[in-house]
């Protein structure tokens, strides 16, 4: 089995403090945490459990991002992917998820055959849900959503246990096949201690370059030439075959007109205390005007 | 042509009700546009189904009936919709943030090169100039949602692509009978057109649909907790509460997430819409994204030990003290006075 597991790095979105927006209103991305897209986890644990049933099966990552992101890669090696790509150009900043997926899509045709596309069902930094679903229909292939589990793999078929309004759904799909898994699925494993020591060094070209660049030569850096995995591989919109135009900003066909920073219309609140009688004052006015009771 | 459609979910033989919230708003914002409401019903045994939309202010049902349409699986509906969008030209479309639409919308905008927002919170009509190209657009669907952990609002448009989609979750819009006798054209249209058989490759094997647990849409009174609770154990205090006032309990994203309460009791833009009459909002600090799905509750009592929260200035009742200290009190009082 060949599976591709496409993951992104996110802000941690989750954890939004105070300082996470600046004063102009726009948003400070320093003051946020990069971290795996949790539900890309849960996916990536679907394709870690095939390749424990299935030896000799291949898992590939497949990221979009700054440099930084090779991270996300060498996560994904530290838990048992085999090798990964980062796609990186600035070409590709702006998009939204159309021209997401066309990038992707293109990626996943250059890395060829392949028998499952997994990702996570959504990003928490868009929670938009459409990336999989539109690589799918880019690539011409059938698709899964909401999956919980794959339950079984036999005879190129493929059987998954999904989740749907109030209940669940168990399909049966020809591969290949585009599957997006449900923060709810399984768990993803640790981080595997030989594969951390194997992968530790493994470095994207801007993570190298960011290292170098004040003219520090690169650590181990004959580990590099010995070690060919060490080395993450990024593409550019030309090493895809990408139509520039189809990418990033102008590749997007819904633009943002507007954004602006919430303020409430501020109530006149009556505040009390947490003394008895405030409460049963409250609560005896509730009572009395049947907003309660 | 260029009408606004709506794809209608239907569950045992009843279009869903956030279907028909997208149709009380496609009524109103096809009027501004000037043009016509069209619905899509795909599915098995639809005979009668005009009845159920009617009263929304459909003017065209285009009917898609064959045993293989139900249940919903991905490729056939997407065929059908993109097959039937070539054909008919829609300037907007809508369908609900759900498991369906949320597994059909990219797909289709995907083959149409059309753009889609997810999960939005408002839908409005409006104008854009766009000043570097020198052009108006006017007449254009404002896609309007949270955005970047609920920080910011955006407004979000489609000028050059059509049909320009948004996805909407239940509950979000109002449901609102337009005209109880109106008339609606009903086109039931040849399935085989618009589908091939290589579109049926996923079996459903299995299904099984729950009727909710809880209803906590429909509840007069919600009591809901954050993350500011700290712990399940401490939902339980709210269950209590709730079992007194005959109430339900919602929760924040982040209470979700952190495993206090199930994932249905979530509210706000990735989760449930609420409008009761009394909401109670316990440990909640009031994200934008809480926000937009509770912020229409006739009364807001917000229980929290931050006079800072920012929920507290939407709230008509701040309780400045611990979760731990106020629910046993309301609780005990209510115990001791109600009949």
């Amino acid at each position: 089995m060949r599976i591709i597991v496409l993951a992104k790095q996110v802000p941690d979105t989750r954890n939004v403090g105070k300082d996470a927006m600046k004063e102009d209103g726009t948003i400070n991305r320093g003051a946020l945490p990069a971290i795996f897209n949790p539900e890309d986890l849960n996916a990536l644990e679907q394709a870690l459990r095939i390749k424990d049933k299935f030896p000799g099966t291949t898992i590939t990552m497949l990221t979009m991002g700054p440099g930084r992101a090779a991270e996300i890669i060498r996560e994904g090696m530290f838990r048992g992917a085999d090798n990964g790509y980062l796609l990186t150009d600035r070409a590709f900043a702006g998009a939204d998820t159309l021209a997401t997926s066309y990038a992707l899509s293109m990626a996943i045709r250059k890395i060829g055959d392949f028998d499952l596309i997994i990702g996570g069902r959504q990003a928490i930094d868009g929670d938009t849900a459409q990336v999989g679903p539109q690589v799918a229909e880019k690539l011409g292939l059938p698709q899964v959503t909401y999956a919980e589990e794959i339950m079984k793999i036999e005879n190129s078929k493929i059987t998954i246990r999904r989740g749907i309004a109030g209940g669940v759904e168990t399909v049966e799909a020809p591969m290949p096949l585009l599957i997006t898994v449900n923060g709810s699925a399984a768990e993803c494993r640790p981080r595997n201690a030989k594969l951390v020591q194997k992968y530790k060094r493994a470095l994207g070209v801007q993570e190298k370059a960011e290292i170098t660049k004040a003219g520090q030569p690169l650590p181990y850096e004959d580990d590099y030439k010995q070690y060919p995995y060490l080395n993450i591989e990024e593409w550019s919109v030309a090493d895809v075959d990408a139509d520039v135009v189809q990418c990033g900003l102008s590749g997007s066909p819904t633009k943002v007109k507007t954004i602006q920073n919430i303020v409430f219309q501020a109530k006149e609140s009556k505040v009390i205390s947490s003394a008895d009688d405030e409460i049963d004052d409250l609560m005896k006015e509730l009572i009395e005007n049947h907003t309660i009771g | 042509m260029n009408n606004l459609f709506v794809y209608c979910e239907i569950e045992d033989g009843a279009v869903l009700d956030v279907s028909l919230e997208l149709l009380t708003k496609g009524k109103s914002l096809a009027a501004q546009l000037g043009c016509k409401l069209e619905a899509v019903a795909i599915g098995h045994n639809l005979d009668g189904i005009e009845r159920q939309v009617a009263p929304y202010g459909v003017d065209i049902l285009h009917l898609f009936d064959d045993k293989r349409l139900y249940p919903y699986t991905s490729l056939p509906h997407t065929s059908i919709i993109i097959n039937l969008f070539k054909q008919e030209q829609p300037q907007v479309c809508l369908m609900g943030a759900t498991v369906i639409g949320r597994d059909l919308g990219p797909r289709v905008s995907s083959s149409l090169f059309s753009g889609l927002t997810a999960d939005c919170t408002a839908l409005e009509i409006g104008s854009h100039e766009d000043r570097k190209a020198g052009k108006t657009y006017e007449k254009l669907l404002y896609q309007i949602r949270p955005a970047f952990g609920g920080n910011i609002v955006a407004t979000i448009i489609n000028p050059d692509n059509r049909p320009q989609m948004a996805t909407v979750r239940e509950g979000v819009m109002k449901k609102e009978i337009f005209d109880a006798a109106y008339k609606t054209e009903v086109v039931k249209h040849d399935v085989a057109k618009y589908v091939s058989d290589a579109d049926f490759v996923v079996n459903i094997i299995e299904r099984h649909v729950e009727k909710a647990k809880h209803n906590l849409k429909g509840s007069p009174i919600v009591i809901a907790g954050g993350y500011g609770m700290g712990s399940k154990e401490n939902f339980d205090m709210l269950f209590s509460l709730a079992k007194e006032l005959h109430a339900e309990v919602g929760a924040t994203r982040a209470a979700v997430d952190a495993g206090f309460v199930d994932h249905d009791r979530q509210i706000g833009q990735t989760g449930v819409t609420v409008r009761p009459k009394l909401y109670i909002a316990c440990g909640i600090s009031g994200q934008i994204q809480h926000i937009a799905g509770m912020q229409d509750s006739a009364m807001i009592i917000s229980v929290n030990n931050d006079p800072d929260a920012p929920i507290n200035a939407i709230a008509d009742y701040v309780i400045n003290g611990t979760v731990e200290e106020v629910i046993p009190k309301m609780i005990k009082y209510y115990k001791k006075n109600s009949k």
